[in-house]
């Protein structure tokens, strides 16, 4: 379930005393590496893609006011409309809007980040429309009343026993002693309820991975076809995206695409990649009637030209997550934002605010792994640092964390004062440690020693084993 | 408007105001030369390799590939694939002139052109072009080339002339930029259906076609 913002520690506690969930992350963390680091190392050319992915979203963004008025012509000119949305509840009242004018009472749902961003579901239930997730994942979390945990693999906590659970409750109308041997028998059985829901559906909302501006043109990609059965069959097509999604042509697409799906689940292609410009034209025999895109700013516009402007970059591969060692530990809903990882934790306080999300970027090695297998080099570390000052200049962050880094900083700006204490401490510690060669416990430090013990400082600080060097050095 | 206030913030962020024409001009000719990024070197291969890696890369995930030597091999090559899998024995195909001349001698085998209904097993479509270097299928929408019949069956049957296996995917859009404008829907295919969502474990068959099978066709242009 999705926790809330502000309880992000006891969330993170709860989630490593979590043995389902532990099981899920153990199962899935090496998977993701491995899959990714298979297909790049067939791509020679791979880090001179990764380095033109970020130019051309880099270009856009520098751009960004030029190529949106470009697509949305391109829209318009191919019969589609867009509706342009600064807040979440525009974006909402805009696909109501479209639903009432079109007489929708059921729509099918692809799988959209931006319509968790706007909470869409519950506000189409409230309106008396009712919303069907088709992406397999999303499905299920409907089922259970529970949101994404990741933003590629939506139920990546859950373990093939929630499924049959899950299934045997909300199925009724199936024999109830039916067996489930396989993975197999779940997909299948999904797959016959879908398949009435795509049928009958008024709607369909699909997402957008990118939408081309010299065409008009919004880009899914998806392996289970359920994104092309939702914006095929019904009569009107809704595409719910972002500003920042836009890319200038085709060939800026297809450079976008190889890095894609290869840092996303590691395969080279994903299985549909699909391509829509607009409603049905006149000779057609199949395709929507209605075709409009539901284009959200919600806090994006303010990221261009600050410190933040990187993350606009983002195509939401999830590589991030899938090599984050806290996300690896700690899994999605404890970040209790829909966006979780190191791209959450940047994102989030930009949508939520730093005063709600400020745990978020402080949830972080700082490793930086994150940063060198994201495919548009992102500077994931640096923008949560940047998070991190504004917190503290905001004074938002806890008193004591403000006296100790004011204590630090009072040192730091005396150099031999500080190596002086520092060594000191470096000293008494290791002799007071050296039988046991840790410290279960330290004063000041009760709730950092609560969960791990801290290592004896071995010998001298690192200052003086760098100056003893350079001495050898010279000689 | 939201319109006007999302140009403007973008604007104040990015610390301009509207981009002069110059500039402008500058952008629509880089969108109109639509330059090209870096291009794998994996595909640059001569047509019968390029045919070769195609279906190397189209069967490792998961299509199945047949070569024929020319059109009236087709009907038999399905007729013997549907009776291999013990599927019915019938097939939609969608309206294509280059279908639709297809010489269907096979009594047992009852076919329809047209758009796919729910329940049609079986369609067979025609690939606009196809991509060697990661065994893609580029398929895109019109009035004879529906694109539910890429999406709705549970097997779909792919009809993809040999000479129109193009190196990459950029190769394949030039061909397609040539029939301008660009088509309503353009989907490329790369393997049938599938789902990693219980447990991060593969299984075939989500929502789209379960099957996917592909005939190149050798000697056309």
């Amino acid at each position: 379930m999705l926790q809330s913002l502000a309880a992000f520690k006891e969330n993170a506690t709860s989630a490593i005393g979590n043995a389902g969930l532990q099981r899920a992350l153990a199962r899935a963390k090496p998977h993701f590496a491995k899959k990714r680091q298979a297909a790049i190392d067939l791509l020679p050319e791979f880090e001179a893609l990764r380095e033109a992915a970020k130019n051309i979203k880099d270009h856009t963004i520098a751009h960004l006011d030029f190529y949106l008025e470009t697509y949305a012509a391109a829209v318009e000119a191919a019969g589609g409309t867009v509706h342009w949305c600064s807040t979440a509840q525009d974006a909402r009242a805009a696909v109501l809007k479209i639903c009432r004018a079109a007489g929708v009472r059921t729509v099918t749902k692809g799988k959209s980040m931006v319509t968790e961003e706007i909470a869409l579901n519950p506000f189409l239930e409230a309106n008396g429309i009712t919303p069907v997730e088709t992406d397999l994942g999303e499905y299920i979390l409907q089922l259970r009343g529970e949101t994404p945990s990741h933003i590629i693999a939506p139920a990546f906590h859950l373990n093939r026993e929630d499924w049959e659970e899950s299934f045997r409750k909300s199925h009724a109308d199936l024999p109830a002693d039916r067996v489930f041997r396989e993975r197999r028998d779940l997909l299948t059985e999904a797959r016959g309820k879908l398949r009435e829901k795509f049928l009958a559906a008024d709607a369909g909302i699909t997402g957008a991975n990118f939408l081309i501006a010299e065409s008009g043109t919004s880009v899914i990609v998806t392996n289970e076809g359920n994104g092309d059965l939702t914006q095929t069959l019904p009569r009107v097509h809704i595409v719910v995206t972002s500003i920042e999604k836009v890319v200038p042509t085709i060939e800026d697409t297809l450079t976008l695409l190889r890095v894609l799906a290869r840092s996303a689940t590691g395969q080279e292609m994903s299985v549909y990649t699909t391509f829509s410009t607009g409603p049905r034209r006149a000779a057609d025999t199949d395709g929507p009637q209605e075709y409009h895109v539901v284009l959200l700013d919600n806090g994006r516009s303010a990221m261009a030209g600050t410190e933040f402007q990187d993350m606009l970059r983002c195509i939401r591969c999830a590589a991030c997550m899938n090599h984050c060692p806290v996300y690896g530990a700690i899994g999605g809903h404890a970040y209790g934002s829909i966006y979780p990882g190191p791209m959450g934790a940047v994102l989030t306080p930009m949508l939520s605010g730093i005063e709600a999300a400020g745990n978020l970027p402080n949830a972080s090695t700082f490793c930086g792994k994150c940063e060198s297998v994201c495919p548009v080099k992102i500077p994931l570390p640096n923008l949560m640092r940047h998070w991190r000052e504004r917190e503290f200049e905001r004074h938002l962050s806890p008193p004591a964390q403000r006296y100790g880094l004011a204590i630090w900083a009072w040192f730091a700006k005396r150099p031999a004062l500080y190596r002086a204490a520092t060594r000191a401490a470096a000293l008494g510690l290791g002799f007071m440690g050296r039988k046991q060669g840790r410290f279960a416990w330290l004063p000041f430090a009760g709730a950092w020693t609560k969960t791990r013990d801290f290592p004896a400082p071995e010998g001298d600080t690192f200052f003086a084993h760098y100056a003893a060097r350079q001495k050898a050095r010279s000689q | 408007m939201s319109r006007n206030a999302i140009i403007a913030a973008i604007q104040r962020g990015l610390k301009r105001g509207p981009l002069p024409t110059d500039q402008q001009a500058m952008l629509t000719g880089r969108l109109k030369a639509h330059p090209r990024g870096p291009i794998p070197a994996r595909g640059q291969l001569s047509l019968a390799d390029r045919i070769a890696l195609f279906t190397t890369y189209a069967e490792r995930e998961f299509a199945t590939v047949q070569r024929l030597a020319a059109p009236a091999e087709i009907p038999t090559a399905i007729a013997s694939y549907l009776a291999r899998l013990h599927l019915p024995p019938t097939l939609t195909i969608s309206g294509h002139p280059s279908l639709q001349s297809i010489p269907f001698n096979i009594p047992s085998l009852r076919i329809r052109f047209g758009t796919a209904l729910p329940t049609d097993p079986t369609c067979l479509t025609l690939a606009f072009a196809g991509i060697a270097e990661t065994g893609t299928l580029l398929l895109p929408s019109g009035p004879q080339t529906p694109t539910t019949n890429n999406i709705l069956p549970d097997n779909s049957i792919v009809l993809l002339p040999a000479a129109r296996i193009t190196a990459s995917y950029e190769d394949a859009f030039d061909l397609l930029r040539a029939e301008n404008p660009l088509p309503r829907n353009v989907m490329l295919i790369t393997g049938p259906s599938r789902s990693a969502d219980i447990e991060q474990t593969l299984e075939l068959g989500a929502h789209g076609p379960r099957r996917l099978h592909i005939l190149i066709l050798d000697g056309q242009g």
